[in-house]
């Protein structure tokens, strides 16, 4: 598929996914929380509105798969934005200043890599009850460190490039030069790599909330649906097989999204 | 029956076609050079005659090798040929050598997969083709890693390797391009030497390499066969416009017109400039001066110092010691501590016209960066008329202000560079490099701009260059340097007419002369340049001077005055 081609395709899913789970838990009769305790797991039908059945509570799991798509992509946003805003300025200051404080910013950032993450996250979930927010502080506080990384390696290698050295000659300022200069060549590695972080910051969410540390009931997200679901496998494999699939959707159409838009920015940069 | 015999060659990429109905034909023995500028075709049609073109490829038309057909064959008919029968060097050699792998296991491989001698001789025929090819202590470089080779000495073990099957045909692609000129000199005469019976076909955009060292000359341009007979005739009565043209821009170091010196008051001057890495001096004691209008020319090869030597002094790098004085005043530290008047005033242009340029910004911002700085108040409608204004100067119409930097050809970008470098009405020009990337045409179009500057505006140059025979046309006095040392300064008639250093003397008669006729020099210098990690004692220059004796390799010769040429040489020419 060409570079144009799969991120039409890829926005196009992922846009039509957006609207649905806005747009349909309203449109719904149901809602996600009633529960049914007399109509259980049944099946998905048509006739009583159930589009995607129900669960071992009676409640409506249309509503709660858009719901939970709702959850799962505002955490992949929200925790993307995290990595980007304090990954690309750490990146950048690092990269561009360089010497020493380089030296020291880069070794804080070995450092955190160095802990394990997902344990210290359960630890904080522990800790701090279930927080809605913490999950968001968590995932973000995983991916800025590789987008850090990122942004200072491009930001090293630009900075000895020539233009940047006229630009210096001609007496144009640091400022200047790191906005006119620096910046716009960092804008096509930095939107890449934030394409390729939300399925990051996906995956962890639902692992999380898979373990059930995620959001809490009634709340749900995707991770969520699918650990209810794999508890009724076999009597009610669309409980599990549906959630599961919107889940591979997205994270399918993302990675395309970010292979599509690194060929658009190779197309545009090689000569 | 010719060795090989292409017939109707057409290539096709899509719906571009880069190869056109080529015909040519190579007898055994035979050397043909094959000549064109970037673009023309030449290496694809290389490529073609070894089976190496690229899937999407699509090669039309006939190529028999000795009676074999080469277009569709399998790759197994292909694989024998290319080893045994067909050699090949390529332009770089650090990109054909695995460097995980020793030479000698490289090597090893095709006398053993062709079973080409006995496997308890291998070693031994592959050391004693080292040793031909001129390698010092073959035994030990059997055993070395690629990245331990100078880039001369790898492309002598390109050779080795592609000479070792004893092929029919040999297939050079610019095989000197990437080599300083005395040793360019080196392999060219290795080439040779070594071929005995073997055809070449060496393919170069260098009329001079091909007029010492073919038989026969096949022109292209773009994509056709323009002009193919014997190399003399070729050169003494070209028919087609196109090598007229080629031979017209191909510059002379043996002849002429050198300009006449510049008579002017003195604008800039560098005094003792020392410029030192961390475990390296890249620059001793070097002290120049530039006047009004004139174009100074920094020569000398790779690790001379060239190109520390002026970043330096414009503030890019630091200065380890030394002075720069610029109309009148001294410019200290790095260039962003300098006053705007002398950054407005000094400009730089560099050897890639498209690492220069901001891929991110069109022309137009390019090119009026520099005003948004030193003339903040201009507003935009007379910002774009400076831009269109300098764009014309340099003969790049309006069309071009909305395009960006991948948009643009290397001699378009090349002249885009310059544009932002003129435009705010430098005093001083530094070119480093700047015509090294282009094609012998285009280069000579953006010569000329840089002369008709001069000529209207008393721009003065500093034009750092490896290549002598363009550095004759256009500069009024020439330094030479040498491992970070000035070991020539001498206005550009009597440097070209008789050169007092026994290295410039080299420098000159490694260049080749695009012209059959004129005596083919063998190369004058053996060896390479020393590491300036450890430089030689005493002349830094004796292991390689002819002239050096004792008194070369025990003191260091200071810089002389012999009747207004500067020589750091205890035995200057006469």
């Amino acid at each position: 598929m060409s570079g144009n081609r799969s991120i039409r395709v890829t926005a196009g899913i992922l846009l039509a996914v957006a609207t649905a789970a806005l747009v349909g838990p309203w449109i719904s009769p149901h809602d996600y929380a009633t529960t049914n305790l007399e109509n259980i797991l049944s099946a998905p039908s048509l006739s009583n509105m159930h589009l995607f059945g129900t669960d071992d509570l009676g409640r409506d799991l249309f509503v709660r798969t858009m719901l939970g798509i709702r959850i799962t992509l505002l955490v992949a946003i929200v925790a993307s934005l995290v990595s980007l805003v304090i990954g690309v300025s750490y990146g950048a200051i690092a990269g561009f200043v360089g010497g020493r404080l380089d030296a020291a910013m880069m070794r804080f950032v070995d450092t955190l890599y160095a802990l394990p993450f997902i344990f210290l996250v359960i630890l904080l979930m522990v800790a701090f009850e279930r927080n809605f927010l913490l999950i968001f502080v968590a995932i973000g506080a995983i991916n800025w460190l590789d987008m850090a990384r990122i942004v200072r390696g491009q930001t090293l290698s630009l900075r000895e490039r020539e233009f940047v050295e006229a630009a210096r000659l001609t007496g144009v300022s640091t400022l200047k030069i790191v906005f006119r200069h620096i910046a716009p060549n960092l804008i096509g590695i930095v939107v890449v790599y934030v394409t390729l972080t939300i399925p990051q910051a996906i995956l962890v969410e639902s692992f999380l909330s898979f373990l059930g540390l995620g959001v809490q009931e009634p709340q749900t997200s995707l991770g969520a649906l699918v650990d209810a679901g794999v508890k009724h496998m076999e009597g009610a494999s669309w409980a599990l097989l549906i959630p599961a699939t919107l889940l591979a959707l997205i994270l399918l159409c993302f990675n395309f999204l970010g292979d599509g838009l690194r060929d658009l920015f190779d197309a545009r940069h090689s000569s | 029956m010719s060795l090989l015999d292409v017939q109707g060659l057409t290539i096709r990429y899509g719906d571009e076609t880069v190869v056109d109905g080529v015909d040519l034909f190579i007898d055994r023995g035979e050397s043909v050079g094959l000549v064109g500028e970037s673009g023309s075709g030449k290496s694809q049609s290389a490529l073609a005659i070894l089976g190496l073109l690229p899937r999407q490829a699509i090669a039309t038309g006939s190529i028999e090798f000795d009676g074999q057909q080469i277009l569709g064959a399998s790759d197994s008919v292909l694989n024998t040929l290319r080893a045994r029968r067909i050699g090949i060097v390529f332009q770089d050699p650090m990109q054909a050598l695995n460097p995980y792998l020793r030479i000698g296991t490289q090597l090893r491989q095709i006398p053993l997969t062709h079973g080409l001698c006995e496997k308890t001789e291998i070693d031994a025929r592959v050391i004693d083709m080292l040793a031909s090819v001129g390698l010092p202590d073959p035994e030990r470089q059997f055993r070395a890693y690629p990245h331990e080779l100078s880039g001369g000495m790898r492309q002598r073990v390109m050779l080795a390797s592609a000479l070792i099957a004893e092929p029919d045909l040999l297939i050079a692609d610019e095989p000197t391009t990437a080599l300083d000129v005395t040793v360019q000199a080196q392999i060219l005469d290795l080439l040779e030497d070594m071929r005995d019976n073997t055809a070449l076909l060496l393919i170069t955009h260098d009329l001079g390499i091909v007029a010492g060292h073919c038989e026969h000359t096949i022109v292209l341009d773009r994509g056709r066969l323009v002009e193919q007979g014997p190399t003399t005739s070729v050169f003494a009565a070209p028919n087609h416009a196109h090598t007229k043209t080629l031979l017209a821009a191909a510059p002379r170091v043996d002849r002429g017109d050198v300009p006449e010196p510049v008579k002017g008051s003195t604008i800039l001057s560098v005094g003792d400039a020392v410029v030192d890495y961390r475990d390296l001096q890249a620059v001793s004691k070097v002290s120049f001066s530039v006047k009004k209008g004139e174009t100074v020319a920094v020569v000398g090869e790779s690790g001379s110092g060239k190109s520390s030597l002026v970043r330096a002094m414009l503030g890019l790098i630091p200065m380890a010691s030394g002075r720069v004085v610029y109309a009148g005043s001294h410019l200290e530290g790095p260039v962003e501590s300098r006053a705007q008047a002398p950054r407005r005033d000094l400009q730089l242009i560099f050897q890639d016209p498209v690492s220069a340029l901001n891929p991110q910004m069109r022309v137009q911002a390019i090119v009026g960066e520099p005003l948004l700085v030193h003339e903040p108040r201009l507003n935009a409608a007379a910002r774009a008329e400076r831009v269109t204004e300098i764009l014309e100067r340099v003969g790049l119409s309006q069309k071009f202000l909305r395009r960006f930097p991948h948009e643009l050809s290397g001699g378009q970008a090349q002249r885009v560079a310059i544009a932002r470098a003129l435009i705010l009405n430098p005093r001083v020009l530094v070119c480093d490099e700047a015509v090294a990337a282009l094609d012998g045409s285009v280069r000579e179009q953006v010569l000329n701009v840089l002369r008709e500057v001069q000529a209207d505006t008393g721009l003065s140059i500093i034009f750092i260059s490896h290549d002598l025979a363009v550095v004759r046309s256009i500069s009024h006095r020439v330094l030479v340097m040498y491992l970070g040392r000035l070991v020539e300064m001498a206005d550009s008639q009597s440097l070209f007419a008789a050169p007092k250093h026994p290295y410039t003397r080299a420098l000159l008669d490694s260049v080749p002369v695009p012209d059959p006729v004129a005596v083919q020099k063998r190369a004058p210098l053996r060896g390479e340049v020393p590491s300036p990690v450890n430089p030689p004692d005493g002349c830094v220059f004796h292991p390689r001077c002819p002239k050096a004796d004792d008194r070369c390799a025990s003191k260091a010769p200071a810089l002389r005055d012999f009747n207004g040429v500067r020589v750091a040489c205890h035995y200057p020419n006469a």
